[in-house]
């Protein structure tokens, strides 16, 4: 199959206007002869539903939560970006395309980041409208910051809780769609299979977590809105529902999975303190700003921060990288404190932590400041770690945190099944091989408020629907299938716990498939995985019944389905012989140790298919071509 | 540093919305202080799985204090008894070897219970779907700084805005009241300029709905202040009053 991104002709800025022009129209009359339904709730999954239905569409639209106030954008906290240039320091579509662009490793396609970038703007329109309460000047014009990887002040912010405000603009033009009628929402539902009749998504089949019944959906296209795979991992900042089960089924339905090793490690997270730890807690990296990363010069230093003077501390990101200091990229961050503290200078109980320290901040801009700036942050971390960071530096340490890789879809975000649009983090489009902070709220609001409304309706006025009713066979067929693997997961009755499960293969994923890799780790880690997948079918306990309210159950059917994913993961980490952003092969660097890619044979996507269960993935190349920018070793020193 | 401690757990176990239930009583030894409390009822869990006993149904998500997913009652307090703090980012240390817990779910008319320490609380969005927005379509919006917002009007609209939806002001209130709730979305979208449009009809749509849901009315007890995990103030009650009263003069709806 020949992947065709089906990006439009002519020069860069102005794709996306041609592409509007050219894609087919749906009559306003006949937008309602159209269901559509959306699974997911975060600001993809809400933006796309609210404006699908303004629109006229029939939306029927789907969460896990009580709730779709409850997505996981919820918890971003640093903020969001955007090319309005207010700050008048230089910025500009094309930068903020560019800086996108490098951010990823020259690994994500031109096209889609610039009209990311072209988008940006109208966003913060739209959100100020609904009512976020950004930050603001005192002359009540809006705020910007700087943020990680970018060298201007493009972020826009609402406190600490961007994602929460973001995320209740986009659910209240939802919930006013609800009040209309033209979506119809579906809470406390999970999908666990995608429906095809002819090749094309007509359809989800999903459990009622309430009731345990299993019900089908029928609809002329299905976008998944689902969110990333961190929790493969066990321990992540990922909320603890996250799952790829929708994208995963969709993926065994036909849909490739690109670029699966792409995972982001987040530089800033409070460390790990227990083996019963359940999950992380990122501090946003906005932190950076103000705070100094260190470690102390000597190995095995043992003393308290305060009484290790200046001239013994190591402040590592700002010796090695000058121009960007404590602002470089989340992957180059990341890979730095563990270096650290693989050569033996982390600091805290368990030596894997480094200092991030305000003490100079708030030297030089007064504890006010720095509280108005960042207090609820300060007071998250103070109530999770039991210290102060007024008093004594934070202590941080990498975890995982978002997922680049995804569903592969072309330019219009539909994947290779006909009428399944893959949006947000669910896909891959944006971000290559890591992505820039405040990038995930724009590119999740772009994708449903500003790309959907227009693609969607390409797809649906140019095709043809035979009828597939949801007593269609292929419903039936799906519904024995969900069935069946629920009953298996129910009658094994073994010894172990799902979360035992969850926790081992999490740990099998990171030491090997995390922030560096090697080939001998990723080749065992596919053995250990096999085998703790075998074992899993055979050992694992799920307490409880079908029919029922059953946490345990919705648990199980997640982890069996991460057990197969972080395969594909590290075959694909396997297959990229290279070193690019968040995927680091140790066999592929620098002398300086920086990630080292290799563009005359991995400039490419790797787009993966199912080809049968027990069965190698086939692998699926869409060569990426950079016409506006010129691929570089990327730099932040 | 850490400790271990041992606690005494009496839960609330109710298999459905037709079960009467009943509180019952389990052992939690060896928690370390370092735990949330969410991951201490993990452990418990962990045990009664293995035991063969069904686990106890909660709800929660993110596990940092901002989905508002998570909730019960601790000791009579909802979110227990750390001021502003949801129960997932109440940590154990805060409890002393030998205490014995009540843990039961918010308890509401509105929130009806599906399982053990899960209740309904759709009806916070039944709420919201009355008024809780400005209607803007997608696409329609002007250039973002066309309106100016004080500084000062935008904080006290983000104060308000920071409410995440727990249903623990319902829980805490003698009346079950939804007031601090309904006035946080009034107050945010009343205080900025964008949201004055429909103030008016915000205000009598979503206290009519908070009414026909079955939340009670409010008789300033102030026990939904003390008890919400972001610190939202009944000064936005107050807000929320003056609105509602304006509105019935004005509004042609009314």
């Amino acid at each position: 199959m020949h992947l065709d991104a089906k990006i439009p002709a002519g020069p860069l800025p102005q794709k996306w206007d041609r592409h509007r022009f050219e894609l087919k129209l749906v009559n306003p009359a006949n937008k309602r002869k159209y269901d559509i339904i959306v699974v997911g709730t975060g600001l993809a999954g809400a933006s796309a539903s609210a404006s699908l239905a303004e629109l006229g569409y029939n939306v029927k639209t789907f969460c896990i939560h009580d709730s779709p106030r409850r997505a996981h954008s919820i918890a971003a906290q640093g903020g969001i970006n955007a090319a309005k240039n207010y700050p008048n320091d230089g910025d500009s579509i094309w930068r903020l395309f560019y800086d996108t662009v490098k951010g990823g490793d020259f690994r994500a396609r031109e096209a889609n980041v610039h009209r990311l970038a072209q988008v940006s703007n109208l966003i913060i329109d739209q959100c100020v409208a609904q009512g976020v309460p950004f930050a603001r000047e005192y002359g009540g014009l809006l705020a910007n910051r700087s943020f990680g990887g970018a060298q201007l002040s493009r972020t826009f912010y609402a406190r600490g809780q961007t994602g929460q405000q973001l995320l209740l603009g986009a659910y209240s033009a939802l919930m006013r769609q609800v009040a209309t009628g033209k979506v119809r929402m579906f809470p406390r539902r999970e999908m666990l299979d995608l429906v095809l009749v002819d090749g094309q998504a007509r359809g989800i089949v999903a459990r009622n977590l309430v009731s345990g019944d299993i019900e089908r959906h029928e609809g002329h296209a299905v976008v998944l809105c689902t969110g990333g795979y961190g929790n493969v991992y066990f321990l992540s900042t990922n909320a603890k529902a996250c799952n790829v089960t929708a994208t995963f089924r969709a993926y065994k339905r036909g849909a490739f999975f690109a670029n699966p090793c792409f995972t982001q490690i987040h530089p800033t997270c409070i460390p790990v303190h227990g083996d019963y730890q359940s999950k992380l807690t990122l501090m946003s990296e906005s932190l950076r700003n103000d705070g100094r990363v260190w470690v102390p010069k000597t190995p095995g230093d043992k003393r308290p921060p305060s009484q290790i003077p200046e001239v013994e501390r190591d402040y590592f990101l700002e010796r090695k990288y000058p121009s960007f200091g404590n602002l470089v990229p989340r992957d180059v961050a990341s890979r730095n404190a563990k270096e650290q503290c693989d050569q033996g200078k982390g600091v805290g109980e368990t030596g894997l932590a480094v200092f991030l320290d305000f003490a100079d901040a708030i030297l030089r801009d007064g504890r006010a400041v720095i509280e108005k700036k960042y207090g609820n942050l300060f007071q998250m971390y103070d109530k999770i770690t039991g210290e102060d960071p007024y008093e004594t530096p934070m202590m941080i340490y990498p975890a995982v945190h978002y997922t680049m890789g995804g569903l592969w879809v072309d330019y219009n975000l539909m994947s290779t099944v006909d009428g399944l649009f893959v949006l947000g983090e669910a896909n891959f489009s944006d971000h290559g091989a890591n992505r820039l902070g405040a990038s995930a709220l724009m590119q999740g609001l772009a994708d449903g408020y500003f790309v959907i409304p227009y693609t969607i309706g390409g797809y649906l006025a140019g095709t043809r629907f035979a009828e597939a009713k949801s007593d269609h066979a292929a419903f039936t067929d799906s519904v024995k299938h969900v069935q069946e693997r629920t009953a298996a997961l129910l009658a094994v009755n073994g010894r172990r716990t799902v979360d035992d499960f969850h926790r081992q293969l999490g740990l099998i994923m990171w030491d090997h498939c995390g922030m560096a890799r090697t080939n001998e780790g990723l080749a065992k880690a596919r053995t250990l995985i096999q085998e703790l997948r075998e074992e899993f079918w055979r050992n694992v306990r799920v307490p409880g019944s079908e029919k029922d309210f059953n946490q345990s159950l919705e648990k199980a059917g997640r982890v069996a389905d991460f057990m197969e994913f972080a395969e594909l993961m590290v075959i694909d980490a396997l297959a990229r012989q290279e070193s690019c952003g968040g995927h680091f092969n140790e066999a592929f660097q620098t002398e300086e140790n920086e990630a080292r890619r290799d563009d005359a044979n991995f400039c490419h996507v790797a787009a993966w298919e199912f080809t049968g269960d027990g069965k190698e993935p086939g692998l699926h190349k869409e060569p990426l071509v950079f016409e506006n920018v010129h691929l570089t070793q990327r730099s932040y020193k | 540093m850490s400790k271990s401690i041992h606690l005494t757990l009496k839960i609330w176990r109710q298999s459905g919305p037709g079960d009467k239930g009943r509180f019952e009583t389990y052992p939690a030894k060896g928690i370390s202080t370092d735990m949330s409390f969410l991951e201490m009822l993990d452990v418990v869990n962990e045990q009664l799985t293995l035991e063969g006993k069904e686990p106890i149904a909660f709800e929660h998500d993110c596990r940092e204090g901002i989905c508002g997913t998570c909730g019960t009652m601790v000791n009579g307090r909802a979110h227990g008894q750390l001021q502003g703090t949801t129960l997932c980012q109440l940590h154990m240390r805060h409890f002393s070897d030998g205490d014995t817990l009540v843990i039961e779910p918010f308890r509401a008319r509105a929130f009806p219970v599906i399982k053990d320490l899960v209740v309904d609380r759709s009806a916070l969005d039944r709420i919201i779907q009355a008024g809780g927005y400005i209607s803007i379509n997608t696409g329609s919006a002007p250039e973002a700084n066309t309106l100016p917002v004080p500084q000062d009007r935008a904080e006290r609209a983000m104060d308000a805005a920071a409410c995440i939806g727990c249903g623990a002001c319902v829980a805490s209130c003698p009346n079950a009241s939804a007031m601090l709730f309904v006035s946080a979305k009034v107050s945010q979208l009343a205080l900025l300029p964008h949201g004055r449009p429909e103030a008016a009809r915000r205000a009598i749509a979503m206290v009519r709905t908070m009414d026909a849901c079955g939340f009670g009315n409010c008789s300033n007890h102030r026990e939904c202040e003390k008890t919400c995990p972001k610190e939202i103030s009944i000064v936005n009650i107050a807000r929320l009053n003056r609105e509602y009263y304006k509105a019935g003069f004005t509004s042609l709806e009314n």
